[in-house]
């Protein structure tokens, strides 16, 4: 039985991810041409390359479809309820870096934080009669995120895209987002909370639990670990 | 659940409900799928953690019912008359995000009474009818009365505002304390929100407003701030107060004298004293020994959010792990808010014959 490592399948997580792999000495290669979705391994036997979106990584970990998976740990997080119960945290990879960040108008200038945040939502819900619209992909990561800090009286709305821009549009009127450098939430007249960071991500190794693992598996994930280490 | 077990849970639920129908209530039921809105109005979005959701073409988001005390008030603020008295048995879904082992699917028998006649009688007859229930159960009965906590939020002398504060908050014991360090000067003004206060010309240059929060809205709340930033702060006589009075945690007679202290530095909790006094009177009528029974003064505070009145639960040894076999209590604003602004007194619980089943064979 090999190892199947699964590695986001396109764009720059996946050259980065590469990259990582090689400076440890072990290859990974898109094999075929260009469009295929297979991949290949040198350096290292027993382990089978899965090229795969890197939102779909955390449930092939859980169902021990894959063994290995490089993806963002806010995906591992959103996407499985007791994450640190079902994966294990190999390496954090030092790319892909990017904040979940609850972000509000700038005009909202009597607002610097998660209280008052609170505040406005109990005020809005009271004015406009339903409660306080925040748009979001990452439901649970918020929702969990909020209710440790007792905020109350907001809606989360679905969100998939151009998050940014729900509040334009009147569909939001805050957002919980991902962002790097907060450039584009500041261009579309958004302010980051100071205390309203959700989680830090970045690319990472996971791996699945090893419960149903053969002797071959263990063996090779410890020779990959003394490369990873090295 | 093998055939068996689950042939027992049924069995016993039966059971529990004909004690019920013995006590002059009649039986009811509900839909399995109810409307989401409702219960996300009520509970706000952690109900999403705690709930199965499911879509409907026509009706839209439908969540399986957490429990049935929302849909029988529905039901008896539409086309009940008072007094009432109504028994319902049936599964209830509850998503177990943090406890794997916990069923995410049990049997509930409830018992609600809509009577206001007398509110400490029905207090009394509700704990004492699953007291009955459970007399031959090794559980352990826990009182405690969230009308007492209501009461001295209302009775500390601050501004109206900050007690509406403290009053939503008063079932998220974090955010709660953090706001009563804010309202006490404990905690020191933030620098951004000094600046702020200091500004005499905020909205001047107010960043172009986006979204559906208005201008005057953001105007209003600065001058609430401005308003809330020149009132004294609640002192530490008063926070102690609350403290001392959210540390009672006794046998129900000396809870009262505790209180009874309590009371004569803060006057405003008399008349719930007052009520928790009666409600013990009538539950020694009913035969509970209410000398033994025990009082907290904190309890249900973080986990039973729509009760406002006394709360009461049955417990097995905590060894055992798992939640109450038995809870309940009063919830009269919570039908206010599904009568549409008219509410009647209620009180009621649930027995969950799953958990009586695993105490006694823990036995």
């Amino acid at each position: 039985m090999t190892l199947k490592l699964g590695i986001p399948s396109k764009g720059r997580l996946m050259e980065k991810t590469f990259d990582w792999f090689a400076a440890r000495g072990v290859t990974l290669r898109k094999s075929g041409s260009e469009r295929e979705y297979a991949g290949a391994v040198d350096g290292i036997n027993g382990i089978e390359l899965v090229l795969l979106s890197a939102g779909e990584v955390p449930r092939e970990l859980d169902s021990g479809r894959i063994q290995l998976g490089v993806t963002g740990s806010d995906l591992v997080r959103e996407k499985l309820s007791l994450w640190d119960q079902r994966v294990v945290e190999v390496s954090k990879m030092g790319f892909g870096g990017a904040d979940l960040v609850i972000a509000v108008p700038q005009s909202w200038i009597d607002v610097d934080s998660l209280d008052d945040l609170d505040a406005v939502a109990a005020a809005f819900r009271a004015h406009h009669g339903f409660r306080l619209r925040i748009a979001t992909k990452y439901h649970r990561l918020t929702r969990e995120f909020l209710r440790e800090y007792g905020v109350a009286d907001y809606q989360l709305v679905d969100s998939q895209g151009a998050t940014e821009g729900t509040i334009r549009n009147e569909t939001a009127e805050a957002v919980a987002d991902i962002t790097s450098t907060g450039e584009t939430l500041r261009a579309n007249g958004l302010k980051i909370l100071p205390d309203g960071m959700i989680h830090a991500s970045q690319a990472t190794l996971f791996r699945a639990r090893r419960r149903n693992w053969t002797q071959a598996q263990r063996d090779t994930f410890k020779f990959l670990e003394t490369k990873l280490n090295y | 659940m093998s055939a068996d077990i689950s042939q027992d849970i049924w069995d016993r639920a039966r059971r529990y409900q004909s004690v019920l129908v013995g006590h002059g209530a009649s039986i009811t039921d509900a839909d399995v799928l109810q409307p989401a809105d409702t219960l996300l109005d009520l509970y706000g979005e952690d109900i999403r953690a705690r709930t199965f959701t499911t879509q409907d073409p026509l009706r839209g988001e439908q969540m399986l019912r957490p429990d049935f005390t929302v849909p029988i008030v529905q039901q008896h603020m539409e086309f009940g008359a008072e007094p009432a008295r109504y028994t319902y048995l049936g599964k209830v879904f509850r998503k177990q995000e943090a406890h794997e082992t916990r069923p995410t699917e049990f049997v509930q028998v409830g018992f609600e009474v809509f009577d206001g006649k007398d509110v400490a009688a029905a207090d009394a007859e509700v704990f004492a009818t699953f007291a009955d229930i459970l007399a031959d159960v090794p559980v352990a009965p826990m009182t405690g009365d969230i009308g007492i906590l209501r009461a001295a939020v209302i009775g500390l002398k601050t501004s109206e505002r900050r007690r509406a504060a403290l009053m939503r908050h008063l079932w998220r014991p974090r955010r709660f304390r953090a706001l009563l360090d804010r309202f006490g000067s404990v905690t020191p003004i933030p620098a951004a929100r000094a600046a702020l206060l200091s500004n005499a010309n905020a909205m001047a240059n107010l960043p172009v407003v986006l979204g559906l929060r208005s201008e005057s809205e953001i105007a209003l709340r600065i001058e609430a701030l401005q308003d809330d930033a020149a009132i004294g702060p609640i002192s530490s006589f008063e926070r102690d107060l609350l403290a001392s009075l959210l540390k009672v945690r006794e046998t129900a007679p000396n809870a009262l004298a505790l209180l009874r202290d309590i009371a004569v530095d803060l006057p405003s909790i008399s008349a719930a004293i007052d009520g928790l006094n009666m409600r013990l009177d009538a539950m020694a009528k009913r035969g509970i020994d209410v000398d033994a029974l025990p009082f907290e003064a904190a309890y249900g505070r973080t986990s039973m959010e729509y009760y406002d009145g006394f709360v009461f639960g049955f417990s097995s040894n905590a060894s055992l792990n798992i939640p109450p076999v038995a809870t309940g209590g009063r919830y009269d604003a919570l039908t206010v808010i599904l009568g549409g602004g008219t509410g009647v007194p209620a009180v009621g619980g649930v027995i969950r014959p799953d958990l009586v089943a695993l105490v006694e064979a823990a036995q």
